[in-house]
């Protein structure tokens, strides 16, 4: 992804308004863009949900099929995360194999899930060592706003959350994936001194660090994720924990709907 | 058609049934719905998003831009580059993310076919950028990406002679249909994606796969361009609504809070 130019004057306006506690969207710094999830969008996919997070668009795809499991476990379905950051979402996004940037979102959405056990793998054996349920999530950008590492986790969780092992593969019915956990990811950007939270395009194009922190439902934290080439304090890391907990229920709810 | 994923046939499964109706209730010369939506997205320049039976598909407009890579460049005109990309998601058994061969041709031929109604020469050196994304497939892709970047063109005020509409007809137990679904792409006996520019009817893109005698290709062409019609209408009723709820419309974010 080539970096984005912006203007200094843009820069400097975003940088003022975030140490008065403002922000340019009207936000306050805790506050999250509306959250907007339409479930079974696709009828192709097994599950699949789509996301707007504020003017950020996601679209969530997951494929189920039957396979073999890997050697060295047997007794464990096979879950793949992979994203595509597709030029029709910003002009920074090229096309060609997926940019370091996709790499790491997909890797840290799988992170959450898989950490979590979101899904039991176990309970995706059809027989050890032999036949298993192989979910594939598949995240395609869509409109690139700011935060696509939030509103793919959503959507992630969301598709998750409403599919189904196909029947006609096993010769039995469809049935719902087993989905155990709720983990919510909230990201936040520290802009100079302030920390904001869900950056939207403008605030993370000048941000200088990002923290994303994945919590379970019952406020532990499942999945962490430092970026760029800032810093945070010990103290800022802890404050970013604390919020991610309180507005972790209330965006759950959303997901779960 | 070259699909993506080719089941196995299994048994003859009967296309028509005594009345010639079709699987899914279709007369011979009738289309499936279509649902045209111009400017869904924020960032592209100009986007639409059409919903063509089971297909959903979206568009989206970058340029004209500078071009890269620059040996690219032409001093004289623009680039018209598309290029059409299947969701992983967008079939039924998962197709491996990125180009294949298949999506690489229908990427060119939609490329040569928007050259040919682009005021190209207005921006030497830069290129325009068409990204067509199939969200959900159910044959017929490349005829409902096309009419929708069509559209994106236009609502990125792309200077153009005319759109671009396109449509597919075939051959399904032996009679010729307009706009075959996935079950008939699949079991018919053939395809034949076409798009015109309906004001001059010049045609910009043409394929055909399957057997057709020259009467049969006569009356799938016939069903074609009388549906493109059609869908040309909807194509610039979209983009009258677009641009007749912008004038009223409240400004789309709110206005920036002064420091």
């Amino acid at each position: 992804m080539s970096a984005e130019v912006i203007s200094e004057l843009m820069r400097e306006h975003i940088v003022k308004l975030v140490a008065s506690g403002k922000r340019a969207d009207g936000r306050v710094p805790e506050e999250i863009r509306p959250l907007k999830i339409r479930k079974n969008y696709i009828g192709t996919a097994e599950g699949s949900a789509r996301v707007n997070l504020g003017n950020t668009d996601v679209l969530v795809g997951v494929k189920i099929s039957t396979g073999e499991p890997y050697p060295d476990t047997p007794r464990s379905g096979v879950l793949t995360t992979s994203c595509e950051l597709v030029p029709l979402a910003s002009p920074t996004f090229e096309s060609g194999p997926p940019s370091p940037t996709a790499i790491e979102l997909a890797r840290v959405v799988d992170r959450g899930i898989r950490e979590t056990k979101t899904v039991d793998m176990e309970k995706l054996v059809i027989t050890p060592g032999e036949k298993v349920w192989v979910v594939f999530i598949d995240i395609h950008a869509l409109d690139y706003d700011g935060n696509l590492f939030d509103a793919a986790s959503y959507g992630t969780l969301a598709a998750l959350s409403c599919a189904k092992m196909p029947g006609r593969m096993t010769g039995g019915a469809d049935k719902p994936l087993p989905v155990d956990h709720w983990p919510v990811s909230i990201t936040a950007a520290k802009i100079r001194n302030t920390i904001v939270f869900d950056a939207a395009l403008d605030e993370e194009r000048i941000a200088d660090a990002r923290l994303t922190v994945a919590i379970d439902e019952n406020g532990d934290v499942r999945a962490m994720q430092k970026g760029l080439s800032g810093s945070f304090s010990y103290d800022e890391v802890r404050y970013v924990i604390s919020t991610a907990r309180r507005l972790g229920n209330e965006l759950r709810r959303t997901i779960q709907a | 058609m070259i699909m993506v994923d080719v089941e196995p046939v299994e048994k003859e499964i009967q296309l028509l049934d005594a009345n010639e109706r079709r699987l899914d209730g279709r007369a011979l010369d009738e289309l499936r719905p279509i649902k045209i939506e111009a400017g869904v997205l924020r960032r592209a320049d100009g986007s639409a998003h059409v919903e063509w039976g089971g297909n959903r598909v979206l568009a989206a407009v970058y340029g004209p831009r500078e071009a890269h890579p620059r040996h690219l460049q032409d001093p004289a005109r623009a680039l018209v580059q598309c290029r059409y990309n299947m969701a992983p998601f967008s079939v039924s058994d998962r197709k491996r993310p990125g180009p294949d061969r298949r999506s690489v041709e229908i990427s060119k031929v939609t490329s040569e076919a928007f050259s040919a109604v682009v005021f190209t020469e207005q921006f030497p050196r830069t290129s325009v950028d068409v990204f067509i994304e199939v969200l959900q497939a159910d044959a017929g892709t490349r005829c409902a990406g096309i009419t929708a970047a069509a559209v994106a063109l236009a609502d990125a005020g792309i200077p153009m002679r005319d759109l671009v509409t396109a449509c597919a007809s075939g051959k399904i137990a032996g009679k010729v249909a307009l706009d075959l679904n996935k079950e008939e792409d699949n079991f018919g006996d053939a395809d034949c994606p076409m798009a015109i520019v309906p004001r001059t009817g010049e045609i910009v893109l043409l394929q055909m796969d399957g057997h057709l005698t020259e009467d049969e290709f006569d009356q799938a062409m016939k069903l074609s361009i009388d549906a493109t019609k059609r869908i040309y209408e909807m194509q610039k009723e979209a983009l009258r609504r677009r641009y007749s709820t912008v004038a009223f419309d409240e400004p789309r974010a709110p206005a920036e809070v002064s420091a």
